[in-house]
């Protein structure tokens, strides 16, 4: 069979137009470099619009004592000390930067009084950070930066009398390969227009991975068809680590009424607004499950805790506001307890506490949701919501400054929520926005400066092409296999039965076992039609991808003996300091997935500095601590000296 | 044109591959038909009666109220009753030339050019088209790219025109407050006062004229005053369509009245003398 | 895929017709489809895909109304197929879905869209004030109200799909941005801090905002319910009565000057920069030059040479039979297709219009 290439030349590829993907685009293209952004659906459509609480950036514009260190102590807190320290640290004082600059390709944030942007509270955070428009700030973001890149295109039309000289967007293209030359440096990347069927080659020396995250593979999930985990599996294929793949984020509120909208967010912005939790019998549960690392911070009483909206300084937080896996488990154990609503959920109410006319102006597109997709009325009644796969914490293992992946492979990049680390073992809201810019950047900066060091270009070898083909065309020319969609549903149940919120040590084993039985039947998917728009193939080059990276994540967790974050072990409820110490790191061995300890990167002493010896003793071993309080006892010497 | 800058390239966008095929020329289900038609009939009924009206040249003004219908305000020809004609009679007395000829174009063009009758008259009597999703009924279309329906943009003119006249309409129901002994206060004048309230809505909840109170400005927050006004007439202005129906009622109506008081098919409803 | 899990309870069966078909032509094709209580019309075409079509194609990602991708007709109405609930439909009513009437089609429910961005790239972007670093923003929220509400816009291209300019006009296309772009039009003109003072002007130029004849059905489609008519095109439409037909404002600037100067700086800032040599032969006529310009890219970059493409060993084929495609690589490098399209081309043909 003889199949025609597209074949294009670039500097830099981008895989996935999301926000990460945009922001690499924007820096690659401005360093000079013929940029291609690969997208998977239409341009603009990207799954960064469902972001709606906003983006976490320290600017200070409503409490002026917030700033990088404060910041950077939260995320490290919500992610419960597993972050890469360096990632967190760039993030939280680079993410200013990157809003403002959002400003001068024309965002437009809410204001505060004083014209500048406001900022709204938000779990885990400790002062007003979020950068938001209403709660539409993901749309806004990805409308910017596709707006950017529009005006760039226009600036090199005026120059070189082509919009697409420099930049071009190739809109509901897939990638399934990376391709490598003999130094497993990329060459490019191959894969096919959605459209036609037709198959397209990129010949490239750098390759940015932007392609989201993994929640496809789970059954009750806010992500869209496109997050079948691509990046990781194109990065493990390539030769790339993953590392926290056993770290995934169930946001603590879906809808679970009416069914076929089940999975799709209630933005954290209603608890942040006033919205209360409560279950079947109408109690307001959360103060039940404060845990003690956060006794200090939270209301005890719901006295306290209502007054605190008015008068944040001089009360502590309603519990309702607790980071993200705390709410879920909450909401999980009151619904496994018997007590919670009909559709299995729980119930958030923001009517009793704000007016219809407030409801509408702060939470205009919650309104809006559930009046259209639930015909709930939001400012008379509450929702029913309950956990959804959300966020995998885990991803591309990658170097912090220049967001290089880490492994046997050069010229890969990622950035966004396919890259690892950032966010340890949980992320708090609001941090992937400015996440996706601060590293989306530094991919575009760094993907540039790498093609500038090459001497040749790395070259595609054709084997490889005719391999990718094949692989591609396999499941049209199987006959009488299995239907895809049958495969994708088996593996949704199994991850959202086996590999879910809750896990144990028999149904993760379990897992493995069907997993394996999974990637056998995937080998036999055959897919009617042709090639053009066909929806059923599709799904069944994704399966690969969903299948490969559920046995990381379902690996991973069955190695973690702990309980952190995103991963809860029954059978191991507690957090244990000699676990922070590792990051479990897979990779793949021919087709065999396999798992490694690596030691986390330690924290700098100035770094460590802005933690509490209390706090620091909740999350690491002694011998770390008696290192704490070496330091500290030197630094007081020091200043005793003085 | 100095301004106008170069035209996008040539090449139609998307004309090389076919649309859909389609058999169905809508496949609405719905009764689409239903506004377009109740258009047609409540217009073509209004403008006849008017007309009739207009070029009855009588029964227009009751002298012992001073009740003055709207359709004859104000009275300019050289056939109005003297004390009917607040404002002189300057005109021509041609049965041709309606009594309230200096006004009843200005009206007729800013009603014409109105916002909302613009989308009622192109959706009921031109069809272009008649409903959404619904083929336009043309083969050719330009829009109000050119001559004459580029005169649509003469919208600001006649509000211009049309707050005039309204105050005009003001001070005849003011004038009304009349009674052979002097002050006088009927169910003529709620109807006279309730038709200007009502003008005065819908002439304040113009497109135009919220373009003009503060539509125009870039920055509301240098001008405080001008937003407020525009969020009055902003407010107004969501009501716009049925202020346009309302006043057609009203001022049927109002006429009407005067016009079957000035008969004597019915005495006036008196309050006060 | 919202139903995997047992229905509460079981659903009625529901006749469904969906159009099926490519540009070669296609028909509506009769399903019987289970629905359950709660679900959407997207929730029937992914059932269907799972059951008795998996090639059906349709687009769609967020299924929240907040991407805007599943666009299409129901029962002849533009809408989202997430945000339209099988319980506003009778249960013995016939459901017909048919793909965008207004763009080529590409399959069943799927249709070309690029009209929409090659629009989208016509519109002069935001241009930032140059005195201004970023973090210096400062902007009053009754500012940026007006330009936020356009910015809600999903782009799931309802409203540009439902305008009978370009819907019942396929010739108007060239000339037409559509609702979606006088939005984007009035969000910039409105944008607080935007430098550029010609969008008006270039909205009723270049943008064709003098085809709308305000029936609203842009408005009456739009799924985030932005008040497209209202508060954009006819406030453009205001704007640029004020710069053109507004007697008093024509007064002042006649009086001040002032409309001279603005019309001389677009002009400017739209002119090409003066070329020493004529691209309209000897007629030195200066209609026929910019005529000419017009069709001339001369600042057009010429596609670089790429190296050829080599096979595994890094070295050129021998002979097309070891190599990956038929004939020899091109000297123009694997990135040029023949014929090139006219407007990329370094030469206007003296007669060419445009």
């Amino acid at each position: 069979m003889t199949t025609r290439i597209e074949r294009h030349h670039y500097d830099v590829v981008v895989i996935g137009a999301g926000g990460a993907g945009l922001r690499a685009a924007i820096e690659a293209r401005l360093a000079g470099k013929r940029t291609a952004i690969i997208s998977k659906s239409l341009f603009g459509k990207a799954h960064t619009v469902m972001a709606e609480g906003g983006a976490a950036a320290a600017m200070g514009n409503v409490n002026p004592r917030d700033n990088w260190q404060v910041h950077f102590r939260d995320t490290m807190r919500g992610g419960k000390f597993l972050n890469n320290y360096r990632m967190a640290e760039l993030h939280a004082k680079e993410a200013p930067q990157r809003i403002w600059e959002l400003e001068t390709y024309g965002a437009l944030f809410d204001r505060t009084k004083d014209g500048k942007i406001s900022q709204r509270n938000f779990g885990g955070h400790e002062y007003p950070r979020l950068a938001h428009v209403g709660d539409r700030t993901g749309l806004e973001l990805i409308r910017t930066l596709q707006q950017k890149i529009v005006s760039l295109q226009q600036e090199d039309k005026k120059e070189h009398g082509d919009y697409e000289a420099r930049i071009k967007v190739f809109a509901e293209t897939t990638i399934t390969d990376l391709l490598l030359d003999s130094d497993r440096r990329i060459a490019g990347a191959f894969g096919y227009y959605r459209e036609s069927g037709e198959f397209v080659l990129f010949e490239a020396p750098a390759v940015v991975l932007a392609t989201g995250g993994v929640g496809r593979s789970y059954k009750v999930t806010s992500n869209s068809w496109e997050y079948t985990g691509d990046g990781h599996a194109l990065a493990l294929r390539a030769g790339a680590t993953l590392i926290n793949m056993e770290f995934l984020q169930f946001h603590p509120t879906g809808m679970v009424w009416p069914p076929s909208v089940k999975g799709i967010l209630v933005t954290e912005s209603v608890r942040g607004d006033g919205g209360v939790l409560r279950n079947s019998e109408g109690r307001r549960f959360m103060f039940d499950y404060v845990p003690d690392v956060f006794r200090k911070q939270y209301a005890e009483t719901e006295e306290e805790a209502d007054r605190w909206y008015t008068d944040p300084d001089n009360n502590r937080r309603p519990p309702e506001l607790l980071p993200r896996d705390e709410v879920a488990r909450a909401i999980n154990a009151e619904v496994k307890a018997g007590r919670g609503s009909p559709a299995g959920g729980v119930y958030l109410d923001v009517s009793t506490r704000l007016s219809p006319e407030e409801i509408k102006r702060r939470l205009p597109s919650m309104y809006h949701q559930f009046k259209e997709l639930a015909d709930v009325d939001i400012t008379k009644q509450p929702m029913e919501v309950g956990p959804t796969c959300h966020y995998v914490m885990g991803g591309v293992e990658v170097d912090p400054d220049t967001t290089a992946a880490v492994g046997n492979v050069q010229g890969l990049f990622a950035a966004g929520e396919v890259s690892g680390g950032m966010h340890g073992s949980n992320r708090l809201g609001g941090n992937s926005l400015s996440d996706l810019l601060v590293f989306g950047k530094r991919a575009g900066e760094h993907a540039a400066a790498y093609v500038d060091t090459l001497g040749t270009r790395p070259k595609v070898s054709t084997a490889d092409v005719e391999a990718a083909v094949e692989q591609a065309l396999a499941p049209l020319e199987r006959k009488g296999g299995e239907s895809p969609y049958r495969l994708q549903q088996d593996l949704q149940t199994v991850m959202g039965d086996l590999v879910g919120i809750i896990r144990r040590k028999s149904e993760l084993e379990e897992a493995l076992v069907r997993l394996a039985e999974l990637r056998d039947r995937a080998n036999r998917v055959s897919v009617a039609g042709g090639r053009r728009y066909n929806p059923g193939w599709h799904l069944a080059l994704d399966l690969r991808n969903m299948l490969i990276v559920s046995e990381c994540t379902a690996r991973a967790a069955l190695e973690r003996e702990e309980s952190r974050g995103g991963h809860t072990r029954e059978d191991f409820p507690t957090m244990s300091p000699k676990w922070r110490t590792v990051n479990l790191v897979c990779s793949l061995d021919g087709d065999k997935v396999r798992l490694e300890h690596k030691p986390l990167p330690k924290m700098p002493p100035e770094l460590m500095k802005l933690f509490d010896r209390a706090e620091l003793a909740k999350y690491l071993t002694d011998e770390e601590l008696a290192e704490f309080d070496a330091l500290t006892a030197e630094a007081h010497a020091e200043e005793a000296a003085k | 044109m100095t301004t106008r800058t170069a035209p996008p390239p040539a090449g139609l966008p998307g004309s090389v591959r076919q649309r859909a095929a389609i058999a169905a020329r809508t496949l609405r289900t719905d009764r689409w038909w239903f506004a377009p038609l109740i258009t047609v009939i409540g217009l073509v009924a209004w403008v006849t009666y008017a007309t009739v009206r207009v070029f009855m040249h009588d029964r227009y003004w009751v002298g012992d109220y001073h009740y003055l219908t709207p359709f004859y305000s104000p009275c300019v020809t050289e056939r109005c009753l003297p004390e009917a004609a607040h404002f002189g009679r300057v005109l021509p007395g041609w049965w041709i030339i309606p009594d309230a000829a200096l006004t009843l174009p200005f009206l007729l063009l800013f009603r014409l050019t109105c916002y909302y009758y613009r989308k009622a008259y192109y959706r009921s009597f031109w069809l272009s088209p008649p409903a959404c999703a619904v083929p336009d009924a043309h083969k050719r279309y330009t829009g109000e790219t050119r001559f004459p329906l580029l005169g649509q943009n003469l919208h600001r003119y006649a509000f211009y025109a049309a707050a005039i006249i309204s105050a005009i309409n003001t001070w005849d129901a003011i004038l009304a407050f009349h009674s052979p002994e002097g002050f006088g206060f009927g169910l003529g004048n709620v109807i006279l006062v309730g038709n200007v309230l009502m003008l005065w809505a819908y002439t304040l909840s113009c497109h135009s004229c919220r373009h003009v109170t503060g539509g125009r400005l870039k920055h509301f927050s240098r001008h405080p005053v001008r937003y407020r006004l525009w969020t009055f007439v902003s407010k107004l202005n969501v009501r716009h369509m049925q202020l346009a129906w309302i006043t057609l009622g009203t001022l049927a109506l109002t006429d009407f009245y005067i016009m079957a008081v000035a008969s004597g098919w019915i005495s006036d409803l008196r309050f006060i003398n | 895929m919202g139903n995997q899990d047992a229905p509460v309870k079981t659903g009625t069966t529901r006749h469904f017709r969906i159009w099926r078909g490519d540009e070669s032509g296609g028909e509506l094709v009769d399903y019987q489809v289970e629905v359950n209580e709660g679900e959407v019309v997207l929730d029937v075409i992914h059932r269907l895909q799972a059951t008795q079509a998996p090639d059906l194609a349709c687009r769609w990602n967020c299924k929240a109304g907040k991407c805007g991708s599943c666009s299409m007709e129901i029962n002849g109405m533009p809408r989202l197929g997430c945000m339209t609930r099988m319980s506003t439909f009778d249960d013995n009513e016939t459901v017909t879905i048919t793909p965008l009437r207004t763009f080529p089609i590409i399959r069943d429910l799927v249709t070309d869209v690029s009209f929409n961005y090659e629009k989208a790239r016509e519109t002069p972007a935001f241009a930032p004030p140059p005195d201004l670093a970023p973090g210096e923003y400062r902007m009053q929220q009754v500012d940026v109200e007006r330009s936020q509400e356009f910015r809600k816009c999903i782009e799931c291209f309802l409203c540009q799909n439902t305008c009978h300019v370009i819907r019942d006009h396929e010739e108007n296309k060239p000339a037409f941005s559509g609702p979606r772009f006088f939005i984007r039009a009035a969000e910039l003109d409105m944008h607080p801090l935007d430098t550029r003072n010609d969008r008006k002007e270039y909205a009723q130029a270049s943008q064709g905002l003098g085809y709308c004849n305000i029936t609203k059905c842009c408005t009456e489609v739009c799924p985030e319910g932005i008040k497209i008519t209202d508060n954009a095109i006819i406030p453009m439409k205001e704007r640029v009565v004020d710069r053109r037909y507004d007697p008093l404002v024509w007064l002042g600037s006649k009086i001040f000057r002032r409309g001279q100067r603005e019309a001389e700086q677009t002009a400017r800032e739209s002119a090409p920069v003066g070329t020493a040599h004529s691209h309209a032969g000897a007629s030195h006529e200066p209609g026929a030059e910019a005529e000419a310009e017009r069709g001339v890219h001369w600042g057009r970059q010429v596609p670089q040479p790429q190296a050829p493409a080599v096979d595994s060993r890094g070295r050129l084929p021998i002979s097309e039979f070891t190599f990956d495609r038929p004939a020899a690589p091109s000297p123009f490098g694997e990135d040029v297709t023949f014929p090139m399209p006219p407007k990329d081309l370094n030469y206007a043909h003296p007669e060419q219009k445009d």
